[in-house]
């Protein structure tokens, strides 16, 4: 693996001069990512923030070739672009080396993309999937998805006189795409760049589908100061709200495990204004409930990667 | 020229497969659905014999068949795909992203009417409902046409930049069976060439984003290429179809007149209906009535003043559509050949006849009886007023 | 900065661009808080330069020179995830970079 002053030497492929917010996490997943490549590749982006933010015409932040066409395709859109090159290839009429990425946020993965997503992945298509999952729709202003955690404020699920945001759990969605029996799968998060771009230039060593699922804070969507995006980051590891681990042919590796020193799940939430709320005496059971949760989750992770 | 080994029986989508063979595309992306799926089926038997050199992809939605073929044909491949009614309102989203990206997919279409109630039988209700989507459309009138279509239809799209959907109408083209004269193989391969476009994914030398967001600046300026390149596109089918005519015998163009030259009524229609409707100009011109037919072949570009020339010598015109337009007081066919009527000094009375909606069968007979009307109309008394005429509904 | 637009005639093929062009865009003047730099107590470990969303953290061989005022958005992670400054606790004139306020620049 590269060292930072190596990887310092290569050309920038995910530019500056995008329209992403002060602190933005979805950019530095886009610039860690294509930092583990050589350039050589082509990415697909579904529609999101990510996508609107870098390619405001006549704009782009992509320095590889890339390629938007829908909200809920971008799974899709590569297999197409990664078929066309295994047929020229088969052809004899193109003969670069060229390695497939698609980028897509939680809404455009875990709910709109994932029809799209799981047919890509079952058809096998030479291709690395990656999940920038900030738990909401940020690109149209904060609306609460499947990825977003239980208690959460957003504005199609706000915390109000009787509710207290998101009333549901979030979805396991890497569990979605393990179940694919994919060769390889993992979860990563912003700000652990080493273990990032170790991930990436993994899935892209391996032939077949891949997907990487990257646990991205959003500082207007989750109302923290934008200094604290790789602070954030880590306490969602650190709590062991966001399991950082990888799958290989099924088999489950924890890549952190804090043992006794598994911060309380509040210390991710406190800095948070969308779960300020919480924090409000009468919803100390709701606060306990989601440390119960996370509990649970952890418990259950850490039998999974004993059995397999 | 016609060699008799190349004259074989074939379905609609037998013969349209058999293009599609021949073309050898790099992509096919295809998702079964009636009455198309053979298509797929029968391409999906040339690519398990090895007889094609296609990447086909298996996708799972029909969202995911366009999808695939837009990442395939920006990536640099000459890329088809084919579907029906629900799968092609499944693609809809997608339609117009293909076309403003400039990528020259064809697409043959079997026309089924869309739900609900859901329905598997004929009506254009599926491709009406896209026909602002910024694709060509070409509406066939049996097998050969369908197969000529096809072949004809990737030299258009990758001269145009733009993509084209090849319509048969369902189960009745699709289904039957006819005579088809097809071409060598190393006749298309000839005809057609290698497709070799300017601005792709998959280039090496000059890196591109494609498909960023526009905002109020440049959006209007982006359509603006997409709609003049659906105008340009007109002189570029013209020549394709002479071209065409010149190495294989077989003449198109934007429509057919049939029986024009002295027509002083005369029926407007598009696929398989103009079968029938032939059969009852011929009967009718037995009796000495001066009856014709255009049949339209190129909905878009829409050859608006080919066909006004053609049709303002006329006294009166049935518009005869086999799709609905919900109160917009007539339906497709009907409300743009009027626009290219209007205001031409010379021009016929028309009507309007929505005609065979679901799969719904029209005989010679019915259509009969609307020329009979329309001869009719030529006396002044007649009223005119009747916004449109729905043939062989029960009430 | 882009001064005149395009007419429909002049747009490139097919809604193209060419790749990396966002950096003709100018984001510096987003900016409410401004990085500054103490060479003197930077140990170049480039974590700064690897965190930074928007590519605004100068390096030449290996070390730190400075920062892209021209794109810096002044999110202040660098600041943040800083080791030198994490160590000193962020005691102002032992940090290897500090938050100013923008204005101040701006005279």
């Amino acid at each position: 693996m590269a060292t930072l002053k190596e990887l310092a030497k290569k050309p920038e492929y995910f530019t500056n001069g995008h329209r992403g917010c002060a602190g933005c996490g979805a950019a530095i997943v886009a610039r860690h990512v294509l930092m583990a490549t050589d350039g050589n590749v082509v990415v697909a982006n579904a529609t999101g923030c990510l996508e609107v933010f870098s390619t405001i015409f006549p704009f782009t932040a992509w320095n590889v070739p890339f390629i938007h066409n829908a909200f809920e395709n971008a799974a899709a859109t590569i297999s197409g672009v990664e078929a066309c090159y295994q047929s020229l290839k088969a052809q004899k009429r193109y003969d670069k080396e060229v390695k497939f990425i698609a980028f897509g946020g939680d809404g455009g993965t875990y709910d709109i993309g994932l029809q799209a997503l799981s047919g890509a992945m079952e058809r096998g298509h030479d291709m690395l999937y990656v999940c920038y999952d900030n738990g909401a729709y940020m690109n149209t202003g904060i609306q609460r998805s499947s990825a977003t955690p239980k208690g959460a404020n957003t504005t199609t699920a706000p915390a109000g006189k009787v509710e207290q945001g998101k009333t549901q759990k979030r979805k396991d969605f890497t569990a979605i795409l393990v179940a694919h029996h994919i060769p390889y799968v993992a979860q990563a998060v912003v700000g652990d760049w080493a273990d990032l771009t170790r991930k990436v230039e993994k899935a892209l060593s391996i032939k077949g589908p891949t997907f990487i699922n990257v646990f991205q804070p959003c500082r207007l969507g989750w109302g923290y100061e934008p200094s604290r995006t790789i602070e954030m980051g880590r306490l969602a590891k650190e709590t062991c709200f966001w399991p950082v681990f990888e799958v290989e042919n099924g088999v489950y590796k924890l890549n952190y495990n804090p043992k006794d020193r598994k911060k309380p799940i509040t210390e991710f939430l406190k800095p948070q204004s969308r779960f300020k709320h919480l924090f409000k005496e009468e919803n100390k059971p709701l606060l306990e409930e989601i440390q119960k949760d996370v509990d649970q989750e952890w418990q259950r992770m850490l039998k999974i990667c004993e059995a397999t | 020229m016609v060699d008799k080994n190349l004259t074989v029986a074939k379905t609609g989508n037998e013969a349209m497969a058999e293009a599609m063979r021949q073309i050898n595309p790099d992509v096919v992306a295809a998702y079964p659905i009636t009455p198309a799926t053979e298509i797929a089926q029968i391409f999906a038997g040339f690519v398990a014999d090895g007889l094609v050199h296609t990447e086909f992809v298996r996708v799972e939605s029909e969202h995911s068949a366009m999808s695939a073929a837009v990442g395939a044909a920006a990536a640099g491949g000459r890329c088809m795909t084919a579907t029906s009614s629900q799968g092609l309102m499944l693609m809809s989203e997608i339609l117009p992203i293909a076309s403003a990206l400039r990528l020259p997919i064809v697409m043959p279409e079997v026309n089924r009417t869309i739900a609900g109630p859901i329905n598997i039988h004929c009506d254009h209700s599926d491709t009406m409902f896209v026909r602002d989507s910024g694709w060509m459309q070409v509406y066939c009138e049996d097998a050969q046409e369908a197969y000529d279509s096809v072949l004809m239809g990737i030299k258009i799209a990758e001269k145009a930049m733009l993509p084209m959907m090849v319509s048969t109408d369902g189960f009745i083209i699709s289904h039957c069976m006819a005579r088809v004269d097809l071409i060598p193989d190393e006749d298309v391969t000839k005809y057609l060439g290698q497709y070799k476009p300017e601005t792709w994914l998959l280039n090496p030398d000059k890196k591109i984003t494609l498909g960023g967001l526009d905002l109020q600046d440049y959006y209007f300026e982006h359509k603006m290429v997409a709609i003049d390149a659906m105008y340009k596109s007109k002189a570029i089918i013209k020549e394709c179809c002479e071209e065409f005519a010149g190495k294989f015998g077989r003449n198109y163009d934007f429509f057919e007149s049939y029986e024009m030259d002295d027509a002083e009524t005369a029926i407007l229609a598009m696929g398989s209906v103009c079968g029938t409707a032939k059969v009852a100009v011929d009967n009718l011109r037995k009796d000495g009535k001066k009856v014709g037919l255009v049949r339209m072949r190129v909905f878009r570009p829409f050859p608006a003043e080919e066909l006004a020339k053609t049709l303002s010598n006329l006294k009166t015109l049935a518009i005869m559509d086999r799709s609905d337009a919900m109160s917009a007081g007539e339906a497709p066919l009907a409300i743009e050949t009027k626009a290219a009527l209007y205001g031409r000094k010379k021009q016929p009375k028309t009507h309007n006849y929505v005609f065979g909606l679901g799969g719904r069968d029209i005989k010679v007979e019915e259509i009969e009886d609307v020329y009979k009307e329309m001869l009719d109309f030529t006396q002044p008394e007649k009223n005119f007023d009747r916004k449109v005429t729905y043939l062989g509904v029960r009430e | 900065m882009e001064n005149k637009k395009m007419g429909w005639k002049e747009l490139p093929d097919a809604d193209s661009m060419s790749a990396g062009t966002s950096t003709e865009f100018k984001t510096g003047d987003w900016r409410s808080q401004r990085p500054v730099f103490h060479k003197e107590n930077c140990i170049h470990c480039l974590r700064c330069w690897v965190m930074c969303p928007d590519v605004s953290i100068i390096v030449k061989d290996g070390k730190v020179m400075g920062y892209d005022y021209d794109h810096c958005k002044g999110c202040g992670i660098c600041a943040s995830e800083c080791p030198i400054n994490k160590k000193v606790e962020f005691e102002k004139d032992k940090c290897a970079i500090t938050m100013a306020d923008e204005k101040e620049f701006q005279k």
